[in-house]
């Protein structure tokens, strides 16, 4: 019976113990990578950096595809044309990070979530950046829009894109 | 099919840092789950091997690396890998092994060594996103769970002491597994929301502990229990299921695990299940996170939508209550080694329904459990619906 079972196995070691004593060697991998960015990508980085979003639509599912694809996930048939889609659009989701890459704290906190775009179908969208909101003033279902890097500074990334910030009255 | 149980479950102590290499892990929890079945590894006749992404032991052909200790030696063996979905996979894998006639015991070991990456599991947990739409915002995996939470919590109207009441519950579970990392008898709902916020909303006490450990069950068919004149009492299973949702993680409504419930109606079908609130005792959903408990319970169809934090703050997801969940202590309390949380899933169910859960065994009579593991980048959910 597992309820008289006295001792389990497995020994504990401290973290002094780990570094300090025979128990571990060690290792650092240099491992680097170049990814090519595929058909549908590569437009898409492509339009970033002219300061433009990009979608496909299929038109089996009638839908607005963002981010683009070559095929259809649902139908599974090839998507059909490239659309622009807007520079705006809603807040999903959201969250306010203390934390960095690797677990690191930080002062400033980094304001992230998913922004769906306007002129893709609904809830579609991407992970980006917020700026210009406090943690009173983010909501979810805020309306807001693209801050681009300067035409010179974009190099065909979704970084091209600085951040988000909230719609301005009067904006559309 | 041919019907399907579990005769024996082990797994080690799950802690930050284990003095055992992961093929050493495995042997561990491999040989208590053989032992406590009357068996040996000469009795298996295929294995099954479970766990998360290599680059947490910076050894690819993880698999191979650990077989020895897994008794696949000489035998069919083979891994599965669906992220930390792996910890309700394997046992399907090894599940269809038996039901399809294929083999008459299959031996099932899961493992996971977090305290080998240096200096934080967290540093790669980043080769997980996607190299163009998502690695450039330098993302941090709390944040996933972060914008997953908020979205359900906003929607449904949550307060977050009804999500944190969760981790107290769960870490006082706890109290009662002897493997258990983070138990904590005192802890309260007030030191849940008083602890650092890392990615809000989510706290550091809403998050489970990384750790090392491994688990493992005997798997096994009718036949062979009556061949063998096994003693150990078997646990059934009825259900299996599992579905996945699309990459495009930023195109679903985070706010329902549409995929879970998906795999939860796989498994209840076959099960016969079709009210699961009624006809299911208790539940293991998986908890890496406080929410995720309440997020699942509600793929699982446990509750209608929204309602999870009632029948939290009601009490009745507690040991004692009328739908127990994670009477084990969960991720959250007996730690997260990924894969090898089989050990309080899977295992828990075994152990909870053959009455060999000890301190943890639920106080009333249950007959029906369900558990689910959930994983890749929030798309995949795995669940099990085992009967005593």
């Amino acid at each position: 019976m597992t309820a008289k079972v006295e001792k389990w196995p497995g020994v504990e070691l401290s973290a002094k113990e780990f570094y300090e004593k025979v128990t571990s060697v060690k290792f650092r991998p240099e491992a680097k990578f170049a990814w090519s960015a595929g058909e549908a990508m590569s437009r898409f980085l492509a339009e970033l950096q002219a300061g433009r979003l990009i979608a496909r639509t299929c038109t089996t599912c009638k839908r607005i595809l963002f981010p683009p694809r070559m095929f259809c996930e649902e139908c599974f048939r090839p998507t059909k044309e490239w659309v622009y889609v807007k520079d705006t659009g809603t807040i999903e989701t959201y969250s306010i990070s203390y934390l960095d890459l690797d677990a690191k704290r930080i002062e400033d906190p980094i304001y992230v979530g998913v922004v769906s775009v306007d002129g893709a179908s609904p809830k579609m969208g991407m992970m980006h950046y917020f700026g210009e909101v406090t943690p009173e003033t983010i909501k979810i279902g805020m309306r807001v829009k693209a801050v681009w890097e300067p035409p010179e500074k974009r190099v065909g990334s979704v970084r091209d894109i600085r951040y988000w910030r909230p719609l301005r009255e009067g904006e559309r | 099919m041919r019907k399907v149980a579990c005769i024996g479950a082990g797994m080690t102590l799950f802690r930050r840092r284990l003095l055992e290499t992961p093929k050493e892990m495995c042997w561990e929890a491999a040989a208590m789950a053989l032992d406590q079945a009357g068996l040996t590894i000469a009795d298996v006749d295929a294995v099954v091997f479970g766990s998360a992404p290599d680059a947490f032991d910076g050894i690819h052909m993880k698999g191979e690396n650990v077989l020895d200790g897994c008794g696949g030696k000489g035998k069919p063996y083979v891994r599965v890998f669906t992220g930390g979905g792996t910890a309700v996979f394997s046992p399907i894998a090894a599940y269809w092994h038996v039901a399809s006639g294929t083999f008459d015991c299959v031996l099932v070991v899961n493992e996971e060594k977090m305290s080998s990456c240096q200096p934080h599991a967290q540093s790669v947990f980043g080769y997980i996103w996607d190299p163009i739409l998502d690695r450039p915002l330098k993302p941090n995996l709390v944040w996933i769970f972060a914008m997953e939470m908020n979205r359900y919590m906003t929607v449904h109207n949550i307060r977050y002491e009804d999500v944190a009441a969760v981790a107290v519950k769960n870490k006082r579970n706890a109290v009662a597994h002897p493997c258990a990392q983070l138990p904590d008898p005192n802890i309260t709902v007030e030191d849940v929301m008083n602890s650092e916020v890392m990615a809000w909303p989510v706290h550091r006490l809403d998050i489970s502990p990384p750790s090392d450990g491994a688990s493992a069950l005997v798997i096994c068919s009718q036949d062979f229990i009556k061949r063998k004149k096994v003693k150990s009492p078997p646990v059934w299973f009825s259900g299996v299921g599992w579905a996945i949702d699309t990459t495009f993680w930023t195109d679903r409504d985070l706010v329902f695990p549409e995929y879970l419930a998906r795999a939860a109606k796989m498994a209840y079908k076959q099960a016969r299940i079709d009210n699961p609130r009624k006809q299911i005792d208790f539940a293991e959903p998986y908890d890496p996170f406080d929410y995720k408990e309440l997020h699942h319970m509600q793929g699982l169809l446990l509750c209608k939508k929204g309602e999870a934090p009632k029948l939290t703050r009601e009490g009745v997801t507690q040991r004692d209550g009328d739908l127990p969940t994670c009477p084990s202590g969960g991720l959250l309390g007996v730690g997260n080694p990924i894969a090898a949380t089989m050990g309080i899933k899977v295992g828990e169910l075994y152990w909870q329904l053959s009455g060999q859960a000890g301190k943890r065994q639920i106080p009333h009579e249950v007959h029906t459990g369900v558990t689910n593991a959930w994983g890749d980048l929030m798309q995949f959910s795995s669940v099990v619906v085992m009967r005593a």
